[in-house]
C-alpha cells in the first residue's frame, strides 16, 4: 500500500509566445506514487480551473511513450530522472513525498516557447520536409523478405527508427544541437535499400534544413543519447557525418529544373 | 528549402576542418614530445643532442622545411581556432534562454572544458615561443637548446604554467582526439574501445612525458 505524496512544482509559465516568463510555485496534493507525471499534472490543473485560473499548458497525446509529444525538463533532465522514459511513461513513485520538482520546456531557439510548456517543433518537420522521406513511389508493399536486407543493416535501421522526434536531444545537449535527431532519421532510411537512390542528397538537404533553423551543432558530449527516450546511439551522429561528407565530395545535387536526383 | 550552404558554411563542414586541423596539431604535439625525449639523453662530444636537434631542424631543406612546417601548422592552428569560434558563436545562440537547472548525464570535466582549455593552451603556446623560440622570457642563447629549456625550467613560475597548460592539454587532447575520430565517421562497435582508449593513452604519453621534463629540472634530475 502506497501512501500519496504532497510536492512542490516549480514550473516555467508563460502566457504566449512574446509575453515574458517566469516560475511559479505551485503545490501538488494528495498525488498517488501510480500516477504518471502527466496525470500528476491533470490533477494540479483540476484545481487551478476550480480556482478559475489558467491551467499549465503542456504537450502530450499518445501517453504510452510512442508518440514523442510529450516533452518536459524534469529536474534538470528532459523527461526527468528515468532512463529511456518518456514524461509520460515516467510514474511519481520516481520521486518522494515532499520532493520538489522544476519543471521547464526544452530550452532552444528553433524550439519557441508558445505557453507555459509547449514549444513549437515545427523546426524538425521542415527537417523532414527536406528530405527525410523515399520520393518514388514504391507500389503496395511487398512480399516479406522479397528485398533482402542484411540483418545488421536492418537491426541498425530499425534501432534508428525508434526516434520519436520528441526533440529532448536538443533539450539535453549544451549547445541545443538537433544532430541526434537528424543523423536518426539519416540513418534509418540511409541503411536501408530504399534509401540508397537518395542517400547523399537526403543528408545535405537536411543538414541545410537543420542549419537554417539555427540548432547549435554537436560538440560530442553525449547528452543527446543519455537522455533519449528511445537509446537512440550517437553511432548514428559519426554515420551522418560520414555521408555528408561522402555527399559533399560525390553526389551532383539535381539542377533546377532538370528533374531526377 | 533554404539553398544549402557551402562547405565551410555548414556545421558538419565546420566540424570536420575543426576535426583535420585537430590531426594535424596532434601529430605536432606527439612529434614536438618525442623530440624533446632527447632532453634526457648525456650529451656527447661537447654538443647536447637536443641542441643537435634544434640545429637539424633549423637547417633541413636548406632551412626551408622549418618553415614549410611553420606555415603549415599556423594555418592548421588558425583555422582550429576559426573553426572553434564560429562553432561556439552557433552554438551560443542556440540557447538563448538557459535552464534554471541542468544535470549532466554523460558529458566530462574534458568535454565541457575545451573552450577553456583550448584557450589556456593558446596562451601557453604564445608564452612558448616568446620563451625558448624568440628569447623574450628569462636567460636565453640562441642554438643552446637544452641550456635555455633547463634554466627556463628551473624558474617554478614558468614551469607552473607549462604544467597547468599540459593539464589543459591532457582535457583537450582526451576529448579532442575522440571527437575528431567521431567527426570523420569513424565509429563502429568493433573499434570504440580502442578509439576510446586511443584518445586517453595520446593525452597521456603527450601531457606525461611533457610535464616528466620541468619536473626532472626541478628535482635537479637534468642539469646543466
Amino acid at each position: 500500500m502506497s501512501h500519496d505524496m504532497n510536492l512542490t512544482l516549480q514550473v516555467w509559465r508563460q502566457k504566449n509566445a512574446k509575453a515574458e516568463g517566469g516560475f511559479q510555485t505551485i503545490k501538488a496534493q494528495a498525488i498517488s506514487p501510480d500516477m504518471s507525471f502527466l496525470e500528476m499534472l491533470d490533477v494540479v490543473n483540476e484545481e487551478i480551473i476550480k480556482d478559475g485560473k489558467d491551467p499549465i499548458a503542456f504537450d502530450h497525446d499518445c501517453r504510452e511513450g510512442i508518440c514523442g509529444t510529450c516533452s518536459m525538463v524534469i529536474n534538470g533532465r528532459p523527461h526527468g530522472p528515468k532512463e529511456r522514459t518518456t514524461a509520460c511513461q515516467l510514474h511519481m513513485r520516481s520521486f518522494k513525498d515532499g520532493d520538489a520538482i522544476a519543471i521547464e520546456p526544452w530550452r532552444a531557439k528553433a524550439f519557441p516557447v508558445q505557453k507555459d510548456l509547449v514549444v513549437d517543433r515545427g523546426a524538425f518537420d521542415r527537417i523532414i520536409a527536406a528530405g527525410g522521406f523515399i520520393s518514388a513511389p514504391t507500389g503496395t508493399a511487398q512480399d516479406a523478405n522479397g528485398l533482402p536486407i542484411a540483418k545488421e543493416n536492418a537491426d541498425l535501421a530499425m534501432d534508428a527508427a525508434a526516434c520519436i522526434g520528441c526533440g529532448a536531444c536538443v533539450a539535453a545537449c549544451p549547445n541545443a544541437s538537433a544532430m541526434l535527431f537528424v543523423s536518426a532519421k539519416v540513418s534509418h532510411l540511409g541503411l536501408l535499400p530504399q534509401g540508397q537512390p537518395e542517400r547523399f542528397i537526403r543528408v545535405r538537404d537536411m543538414v541545410a534544413q537543420m542549419d537554417a533553423e539555427e540548432f547549435g551543432t554537436c560538440t560530442n558530449h553525449g547528452e543527446c543519447e543519455a537522455a533519449c527516450p528511445k537509446g537512440i546511439s550517437l553511432e548514428n551522429i559519426a554515420r551522418m557525418n560520414r555521408d555528408y561528407l561522402k555527399g559533399k565530395l560525390i553526389e551532383r545535387p539535381a539542377v533546377a529544373g532538370g528533374g531526377g536526383v | 528549402m533554404p539553398k544549402e550552404a557551402s562547405f565551410l558554411a555548414s556545421s558538419i563542414g565546420k566540424k570536420i576542418v575543426m576535426a583535420v586541423t585537430g590531426i594535424m596539431l596532434v601529430g605536432f604535439v606527439v612529434g614536438h614530445m618525442a623530440g624533446n625525449l632527447q632532453l634526457y639523453l648525456p650529451a656527447h662530444g661537447g654538443e647536447h643532442p637536443l641542441d643537435a636537434y634544434g640545429h637539424f631542424l633549423r637547417t633541413m631543406l636548406h632551412g626551408a622545411g622549418i618553415w614549410i612546417a611553420r606555415g603549415g601548422l599556423l594555418v592548421a592552428a588558425l583555422l582550429h581556432i576559426w573553426a572553434a569560434v564560429t562553432l561556439t558563436k552557433m552554438n551560443m545562440e542556440a540557447r538563448p534562454v538557459a535552464y534554471k537547472e541542468v544535470k549532466s548525464q554523460a558529458s566530462t570535466l574534458a568535454s565541457r572544458s575545451m573552450r577553456v582549455s583550448g584557450f589556456i593552451v593558446l596562451s601557453f603556446l604564445v608564452f612558448h615561443l616568446l620563451h625558448l623560440t624568440l628569447g623574450k622570457i628569462g636567460p636565453f642563447e640562441e642554438g643552446k637548446v637544452f641550456q635555455n629549456v633547463v634554466q627556463g625550467f628551473q624558474s617554478p613560475v614558468i614551469s607552473g604554467f607549462y604544467i597547468l597548460a599540459m593539464v589543459c592539454l591532457f582535457g583537450h587532447l582526451r576529448h579532442g582526439v575522440w571527437s575528431m575520430l567521431q567527426t570523420l565517421g569513424l565509429s563502429h562497435p568493433s573499434y570504440n574501445t580502442l578509439r576510446d582508449r586511443l584518445a586517453f593513452g595520446v593525452a597521456l604519453l603527450v601531457v606525461g612525458a611533457n610535464i616528466s621534463f620541468p619536473l626532472a629540472v626541478l628535482a635537479g634530475f637534468v642539469k646543466l
